[in-house]
């Protein structure tokens, strides 16, 4: 539980109010000033070039693919987080930590390295690559790369929201309910899901947001066809090396906006999940 | 509730495969150089404009930039582009050699050796030309630093270091002493970028460096239009002819069935509309009308040819630029 | 406390395990296992000159100095100003607090080329803080200063969210307690709080420090990318993959995943030691 000492002496005080300023200094010099010159560069010429920036083709493009880069990443991760978590909390198994540290390996990959195993693993000179050739089916350059490398990416988050719910949550109802004879997919969908869901969504939330801000990866797999295999943070880059600036950084604000609401959508959903162990933690 | 989610699966199906086959509309990829962005996204627009109003089918032009060296080996590696519009033949020609998916006679395929517009390589130095840089000796002395990019990914930066070499060859008239004056030149290099914009925004926007060497028209493009007022040209004694050439890919487009197309947007480079396009973007016009009328633009300048100095792309791309030949032998990072 | 079943490692078993054993086990397989294992086998086919030669080269050894002490440096301001943040969030309230909270998560879910041109803008020479601090001859944008800057916004996050909830969940009774028995404020600190917050904090810089070594996006725009000079190691991984170079970008891929697999197994230690520790403040405040 958190507590919140209200200093009450002079000293103590002082020293409240020193913290607070020197973390909002830092705070404002490192984060808060670089991200309102953004704004501020992205409308210096104006409402109408900032609405065109957004609004151009290339822009929507990429707005396209990241979307569906971000579908597949959230509901593939999503299956696999759950199926992860069910085996690894529910069931005595032996090497649960490998499993646990593979789980977490991406989270310790630089994102150049990994989208270079996506390339080792699927170019055109590699085993699969060839493979897929015959069938008319490419895999680099095109958006399949970057679904795979948003996939990697992003494997461990719904997994590990998870595992930390469902270790918290023990097994109980579920043991009671099957005793008791429900049908497996009642099991899942009654019981199960609805405890699971808001880590669930946060997990997914995570997944999302960085599966939308994802960079080096992309970059190195993608091949940069502009209104193919541009993601919105490449094309911001594509952007500010073509000298467009103004639109570069309204793209920029564009993940801004995205990054901020999804940043309060996470807030929302983290006290649910508080709830939810609490009231779990309750019922012991 | 179930609505919603399956509203949600066909809307997502729908959108991933608008995206990943293009089955209902035409569609070209342009395989470019770096330099030519603002050119060809010029182009792209109004060639679209065109072909709808006289065939009424809608198209999409699609591009993709980077250095010349790099996107011929993007091509060999698959990367399924319907022209290539590249910076210089070898780049064309290892891909016929490589990837065998376009036709060894293609440079005889369009006028002026598939070269629709040209250029030449220049000096850009910061206004008032503070370290006083008036040729490409210059750039060997101590203490100056010169951009230009990596020759193992970039065109323009193998036309720089050829230029160099023509230079080094005229005013030291042996072979050792062009190889010591362009390792000179390469010595004062603090950073090489992958492509000729990667060089621009490292000289204009980072602030880094005495003298870029660059395409002429990419230096036009900030001197005139991005930058004006805070850098010079500077023309060399002597420089090289840069055709920077453009072809359709055989193979690409029998399988994307983008042949007229493809033959339709490249020719149409050499029409006096796209001639006068060229210039306006700072390419030197390969027709020679419109390149009389901005003769202002482009002033006479010395030029050696890749042919003539070098014996053509192939002699030169074994002699200085694979592995372990010239430039790895003279290169080393400071 | 958590339940845990007796029984679970006995007959009785929930049903679903073979699916979901199957799902996890295959779905890591073809998206972990098989591309590292195959950058493994790559490398291994790769011969030993070519591996001599690839590292032997100064200008990597250059790029590794640069971002193994851009990142330590970036992580190290993370700890300490992660731990204060983390002390006034867990501790006070104030103005302006849920936006604080907002604001350090950005950082995580900012894509890397935004925050990286952003970063550029903030510290150019030509305005605001970049122009004041270029007048007394400090540059940021281009230096290695520059790369450190950008890799502390980035790992902001790290120290943050592994030492709050500590701060948190020991309250202040504990400190209470020792004040009323007439510690002082430096023995409370060091004594108490410290050592409750330490294994977190380390856990939080080690997790920061990793990212810093693996970055790329936020760098490349702010670091002008010189080798011997500013250029990081990812930026030479890239440079080799456009070049083509398979094999070089591959061994340094290796080298860098081995000293990220060094700092995951030191990380996880820590924070299995920091669990134990966890358990043992627990069991007392209750």
């Amino acid at each position: 539980m958190a507590q919140f000492a209200q200093p009450k002496s002079i000293s103590g005080i002082l020293t409240k109010w020193a913290l607070i300023l020197l973390a909002f200094l830092f705070l404002g010099i490192i984060i808060v000033m670089p991200i309102a010159l953004v704004c501020i560069k992205a409308f210096s010429q104006g409402f109408e070039p900032y609405i065109a920036a957004i609004t151009a083709t290339e822009t929507l493009n990429s707005i396209k693919l990241t979307i569906i880069a971000v579908f597949f990443a959230v509901v593939i991760n999503g299956i696999f987080g759950i199926s992860a978590a069910w085996w690894i909390t529910k069931y005595h198994i032996n090497g649960k930590g490998i499993i646990i540290s593979l789980i977490d390996l991406p989270f310790s990959i630089s994102p150049v390295i990994s989208g270079m195993l996506i390339i080792l693993a699927a170019g055109s000179k590699s085993t699969v690559g060839i493979f897929l050739e015959q069938f008319g089916i490419q895999i680099i350059f095109t958006p399949i790369s970057i679904v795979l490398a948003t996939l990697f990416i992003t494997l461990p988050f719904t997994a590990r929201e998870l595992i930390t719910l469902m270790q918290s949550q023990g097994q109980e109802e579920e043991e009671a309910a099957y005793l008791l004879g429900a049908p497996t997919w009642k099991l899942f969908t009654k019981i199960v899901l609805p405890n699971i869901l808001p880590a669930l969504l946060y997990g997914s939330l995570l997944t999302a947001a960085r599966a939308i801000g994802e960079f080096g990866a992309v970059s190195v797999v993608s091949g940069h066809i502009r209104g193919y295999t541009a993601t919105l943070p490449l094309q911001v880059e594509i952007l500010y090396n073509d000298y467009q600036f103004i639109d570069a950084f309204a793209v920029a604000t564009l993940m801004l906006s995205i990054t901020i609401i999804s940043i309060i959508v996470r807030a929302i959903l983290n006290k649910r999940i508080a709830k939810q162990i609490n009231v779990k933690g309750d019922q012991k | 509730m179930k609505h919603l989610k399956i509203s949600i699966l066909t809307m997502m199906t729908g959108l991933t495969l608008a995206a990943l086959t293009h089955a209902d509309r035409l569609e070209l990829l342009n395989v470019s150089y770096d330099p030519t962005r603002e050119f060809y996204r010029e182009y792209n627009v109004t060639f679209e404009k065109n072909w709808k109003a006289k065939t009424g089918q809608t198209i999409r032009l699609q591009q993709s930039h980077g250095g010349s060296g790099k996107q011929a080996r993007s091509i060999i590696d698959g990367l399924e582009g319907d022209v290539v519009t590249l910076a210089l033949a070898y780049d064309i020609d290892n891909i016929v050699t490589q990837a065998k998916t376009i036709a060894p006679n293609w440079q005889s395929r369009l006028p002026n050796n598939s070269s629709p517009y040209t250029s030449t390589i220049v000096f850009l130095v910061r206004k008032g030309n503070p370290k006083k840089i008036k040729d490409w000796n210059d750039l060997a002395a101590p203490g100056i630093q010169v951009i230009t990019p990596n020759p193992k990914t970039s065109g323009g930066a193998r036309w720089n270091f050829l230029a160099a070499w023509a230079y080094g060859l005229k005013t030291y008239k042996t072979e050792a002493g062009a190889k010591q004056f362009v390792a000179k030149l390469f010595k004062n290099a603090p950073v090489l970028d992958s492509g000729a914009r990667g060089s621009t925004t490292t000289f204009v926007e980072r602030n880094i460096g005495d003298v870029l060497i660059t395409w002429e028209n990419e230096a036009l493009l900030i001197d005139k239009k991005i930058n004006p007022n805070e850098f010079e040209i500077i023309y060399p004694s002597l420089s090289i002819l840069a055709e920077p050439p453009v072809t359709w890919v055989d193979a690409i487009v029998k399988k994307h069935k983008t042949e007229a197309l493809a033959k339709a947007y490249l020719t149409q480079l050499y029409d006096i509309p796209a001639q006068e396009l060229a210039a306006k973007h700072f390419y030197r016009p390969s027709n020679p009308k419109v390149l009389a009328k901005y003769k202002t633009l482009f002033p006479n300048i010395k030029l050696v040819t890749i042919n003539d100095t070098f014996g053509g792309w192939k002699a030169a791309q074994d002699k200085f630029f694979k592995d372990k030949a010239i430039f790895d032998a003279i290169y080393q990072p400071q | 406390m958590p339940y845990t079943n007796p029984n679970k490692s006995k007959s009785f078993q929930l049903p679903g395990k073979s699916i979901a054993k199957s799902i996890t086990l295959t779905y890591l397989g073809v998206i972990l296992v098989f591309p590292l294992a195959l950058l493994l086998i790559t490398f291994f086919q790769i011969p030993m000159d070519i591996i001599r030669e690839t590292l032997n080269d100064v200008r990597l050894w250059a790029a590794l100095k640069v971002t193994v002490t851009t990142a330590f440096c970036a992580a190290l301001v993370n700890l300490v100003f992660g731990t204060l943040i983390a002390w006034i969030q867990a501790r006070y309230t104030y103005i302006g607090k849920s936006i604080v909270t907002m604001l350090i998560d950005i950082p995580f879910a900012l894509p890397t080329s935004v925050a990286g041109i952003a970063l550029t803008a903030a510290f150019s020479h030509k305005s605001g803080i970049g122009k004041w601090l270029h007048s007394f001859g400090i540059d940021i944008n281009y230096t290695p200063l520059g790369i450190t800057i950008a890799l502390i916004f980035i790992g902001i996050p790290f120290v943050i969210r592994q030492v709050e909830p500590i701060l948190e969940e020991i309250g202040t009774e504990m400190e209470q307690a020792a004040q009323m028995l007439g510690a002082t404020p430096f023995q409370i600190t060091t004594k108490i709080i410290l050592p409750n917050i330490i294994p977190a904090a380390i856990a939080g810089f080690t997790a920061a420090f990793a990212r810093g070594l693996g970055e790329y996006g936020s760098v490349i725009f702010i670091s002008g990318n010189m080798p011997m000079k500013t250029e990081v190691v990812s930026l030479i991984i890239v440079s080799k993959l456009e070049q083509f170079n398979y094999a070089g970008a591959t061994i340094i891929s290796v080298v860098m995943l081995s000293i990220s697999l060094v700092f995951l197994l030191i990380s996880n230690g820590i924070q299995f030691l920091q669990k134990k520790k966890y358990g043992l403040i627990n069991k007392g405040t209750h």
